[in-house]
C-alpha cells in the first residue's frame, strides 16, 4: 500500500545537481516505474491479450490468404526458430553475441572511465562533451564500410562499430550520474576524514549508479543494433548477415525467425539491466 | 547525572566561560570569514571569539544568513577560515578531526544503504573495526527507539526516525564534541519537541560538548546552557545569554513565564541588536 502511494506522489529530485539541463537520454524511473505484473490476475490478463493477438494474426493470415513470403503464420515462425535453432541460427547468434559482448565491454569500460574522469574536471568536460554528443548522434553503422575497407571482413570492424556505438551512450549517461554532486553527502564523508578516492567510491559512484545502469542498458541495445547493421554490410556470418541471406532467398519464415530471435535478445538485455537496476539502484526507483 | 547537573550549575551565570573551572573543549579565536560568490565576496563572520568548556551545551542563534552555519562548518574543519583559528584540545582545527561528530540539517542518510549500513559508514571511512562498537550501537538504537529497524532503507523511515538514525551514526564512534547544524529545522513541531527531549537526555547521560546551531529561539533556550546570539551579517557576537532553567527541562516549561521572558528578550536582541523590549514582555505575561 505504502509503495503504491509512493509511486503516485511526484517525487522531487532532492539531489543538488550542479548543472542545469543535463544531457540525459533516458530516465531510470521511466524504465522502472512501469514494472511487471503485480498479481497473478494481472499476469494472466497480459498473457491472454498476447495469445489473442497472436491468434488474430494467425487467423487473419489464413482468412485473407496472405502469402507466406510477406508474412508467414506466427506458428510457422516459432516452429522454425525452435526446430532449426541449433543448426541454422545458433552458430550465427554466437557470432553476433561475440561482437556485441566484446564491443560492449570495450566501449562501456572506456565510456565509464572517461565519464568518471572528465566530470571531475569541468573544463575538460566542456571541451569533450560536444565530440561525445557527435559520436552519440552519428549512426556508427555508417563507419562500417570504411572499417571493413581497412580491416577486412573480420569481426574486428564490427566489434569496433559496437564499441563506438555503445561507449558514448554509456559515457553520456554515466557523466550525467557523476555530475550529480550531493554536497551534503560529500560533506558528511569529509567530516569523517574521507579521502577523494573514498568520496568517489562511497558517495559519487553509488549516487551515479542508477544513471550508469541506464547508460549500460541503452548502450547494450545500441550495440546490438549496430552489430546487426554491421553484419548486414558484409561478411559471411552473424544474424544480420543471415537476415540479408534469407530475404534474398525469399525464405521469409527463416527471416522472421531471426527477427524474433533478435527481439528476444533485445528484451533479454532490457530484462537483465532492469533486474540489475532493481538490485543495485532500487533505492532511487 | 548528578555530576553533570552540578557542572551545569557552575556553567550557569558564566559568560564566555570566564567563571568556569571546567577545561576548555573548543575555543574560537578572532574568527573572520569571507567567501566568494558569483557576484563578489560575502563577509560572513567578523572577529568572533568564543570559549566552550567541556560538557557544555551551547546554542548559536541568529537570523538567517548571519553566518551561524558558517561558524559551525569552520569549527568542524570542513570550511577554511579567512583569519583567526579554532582550537580543539589544544591544537588548531585545520581539517575534520576524529574528536568531532557532525549532525547535519536534514538527516543526510545515504539512501542506497539501509539503517545499519548507514551507521557503519563512519567506520568504513575511518577504517575502524566496528565490532567493538557494536554493543554500543545496539544500545543507542534501542535508546532512540530504532531497534528492529536496522534493515530499513532511509525512505522507509519518517523524518524524525531518519534524524534519530543520524544521531546514532554520529554517537556511534563516540566523538567528544558534537556539532549540530539546524538538525531539526525540517521536522514538524511535535517531532522537534520529541527530538529536543531526546538530545537533552543523551547530553545529560553522556556529558558531551554540544554546539547546536538553530534559528529557533525556543529550541535554543530549551536546550542550551548558554545561548550565543549573533548579529546579522557579518556575524559578530551580539550577546551571550546564560540559561538558568533547571534540568531536565520539560516541554511544559517552555510555556512558563520565565521561559517566555527569555524568548522575548532574546528575540529583541536578534531583531534590534539590543536588549529585549520590556513592554512586550509585560504584555505577553499579562495575557498569560
Amino acid at each position: 500500500m505504502a509503495s503504491e502511494l509512493r509511486e503516485t506522489i511526484p517525487t522531487f529530485n532532492q539531489v543538488e545537481s550542479e548543472s542545469e539541463g543535463e544531457v540525459s537520454l533516458t530516465n531510470w524511473s521511466a524504465l522502472t516505474n512501469q514494472g511487471f505484473a503485480r498479481t497473478w490476475g494481472e499476469a494472466g490478463l497480459i498473457v491472454l491479450v498476447a495469445v489473442i493477438f497472436v491468434a488474430a494474426v494467425e487467423l487473419a493470415i489464413r482468412v485473407f490468404n496472405i502469402q507466406s513470403y510477406i508474412l508467414p503464420p506466427p506458428s510457422a515462425i516459432v516452429t522454425t526458430l525452435v526446430t532449426r535453432f541449433p543448426d541454422l541460427f545458433w552458430p550465427h547468434m554466437q557470432i553476433t553475441l561475440i561482437e556485441l559482448l566484446s564491443g560492449f565491454a570495450i566501449g562501456a569500460s572506456i565510456g565509464l572511465v572517461l565519464a568518471a574522469v572528465i566530470t571531475q574536471i569541468p573544463l575538460v568536460e566542456k571541451i569533450i562533451t560536444p565530440y561525445i554528443l557527435l559520436l552519440v548522434t552519428t549512426p556508427m553503422i555508417a563507419l562500417v564500410p570504411l572499417l571493413i575497407l581497412v580491416l577486412g571482413f573480420t569481426l574486428t570492424p564490427r566489434i569496433i562499430a559496437v564499441a563506438l556505438a555503445s561507449g558514448p551512450m554509456v559515457m553520456i549517461n554515466a557523466a550525467t550520474g557523476f555530475r550529480r554532486t550531493d554536497l551534503a553527502k560529500i560533506a558528511l564523508a569529509r567530516s569523517y576524514g574521507a579521502s577523494t578516492f573514498q568520496i568517489f567510491t562511497k558517495i559519487r559512484f553509488p549516487l551515479a549508479l542508477p544513471m550508469i545502469i541506464v547508460g549500460l542498458m541503452v548502450g547494450a541495445i545500441f550495440g546490438m543494433l549496430t552489430a546487426v547493421g554491421a553484419e548486414m554490410v558484409g561478411g559471411k556470418n552473424g544474424l544480420g548477415n543471415q537476415l540479408m541471406f534469407w530475404s534474398s532467398m525469399v525464405k521469409m519464415t527463416n527471416f522472421y525467425a531471426i527477427i524474433l530471435l533478435l527481439a528476444l535478445m533485445g528484451v533479454s538485455i532490457y530484462v537483465i539491466f532492469y533486474w540489475i537496476g532493481k538490485k543495485w539502484a532500487g533505492w532511487q526507483a | 547525572m548528578v555530576e553533570i547537573q552540578s557542572q551545569v550549575t557552575t556553567a550557569n551565570g558564566a559568560v564566555a566561560g570566564t567563571a568556569d573551572t571546567r577545561p576548555i573543549a573548543m575555543s574560537v579565536r578572532h574568527v573572520t570569514k569571507y567567501y566568494q560568490t558569483g557576484t563578489g565576496s560575502v563577509h560572513a563572520l567578523e572577529d568572533l571569539s568564543l570559549e566552550i568548556p567541556k560538557g557544555e551545551f551551547i546554542c548559536i542563534l541568529g537570523p538567517s544568513g548571519c553566518g551561524k552555519s558558517t561558524l559551525l562548518w569552520g569549527m568542524s574543519g570542513l570550511h577554511d577560515l579567512s583569519s583567526g583559528e579554532v582550537i580543539l584540545n589544544g591544537t588548531p582545527v585545520s581539517a575534520p578531526r576524529p574528536e568531532i561528530g557532525m549532525i547535519f540539517q536534514d538527516a543526510n542518510l545515504l539512501p542506497w544503504r539501509n539503517l545499519w549500513q548507514n551507521i557503519q559508514f563512519p567506520f568504513e571511512i575511518k577504517k575502524l573495526d566496528p565490532k567493538p562498537y557494536e554493543a554500543r550501537i545496539r544500545g543507542l538504537l534501542a535508546e532512540v527507539g530504532l531497534a528492529g529497524f536496522e534493515k530499513k532503507m532511509p525512505r522507509e523511515l519518517s523524518g524524525g526516525m531518519q534524524q534519530r538514525a543520524s544521531i546514532v551514526r554520529c554517537l556511534s564512534y563516540d566523538p567528544e564534541v558534537i556539532l549540530m547544524d539546524e538538525p531539526f529545522g525540517a521536522l514538524d513541531a511535535f517531532t522537534r519537541d520529541e527530538m529536543n527531549l531526546l538530545i537533552q537526555k543523551i547530553w545529560m547521560e553522556t556529558g558531551k560538548t554540544i554546539i547546536f546551531v538553530t534559528h529557533n529561539v525556543s529550541e535554543a533556550i530549551f536546550l542550551a546552557d548558554r545561548v550565543v546570539v549573533l548579529t546579522p551579517r557579518p556575524g559578530r557576537l551580539a550577546r551571550v545569554f546564560p540559561i538558568d532553567l533547571p534540568r531536565p527541562r520539560t516541554i511544559e516549561m517552555t510555556f512558563s513565564p520565565d521561559f517566555i521572558k527569555l524568548i522575548l528578550e532574546i528575540k529583541g536582541t536578534i531583531e534590534r541588536g539590543v536588549h529585549g523590549n520590556p513592554a512586550a514582555v509585560a504584555q505577553v505575561l499579562d495575557l498569560g
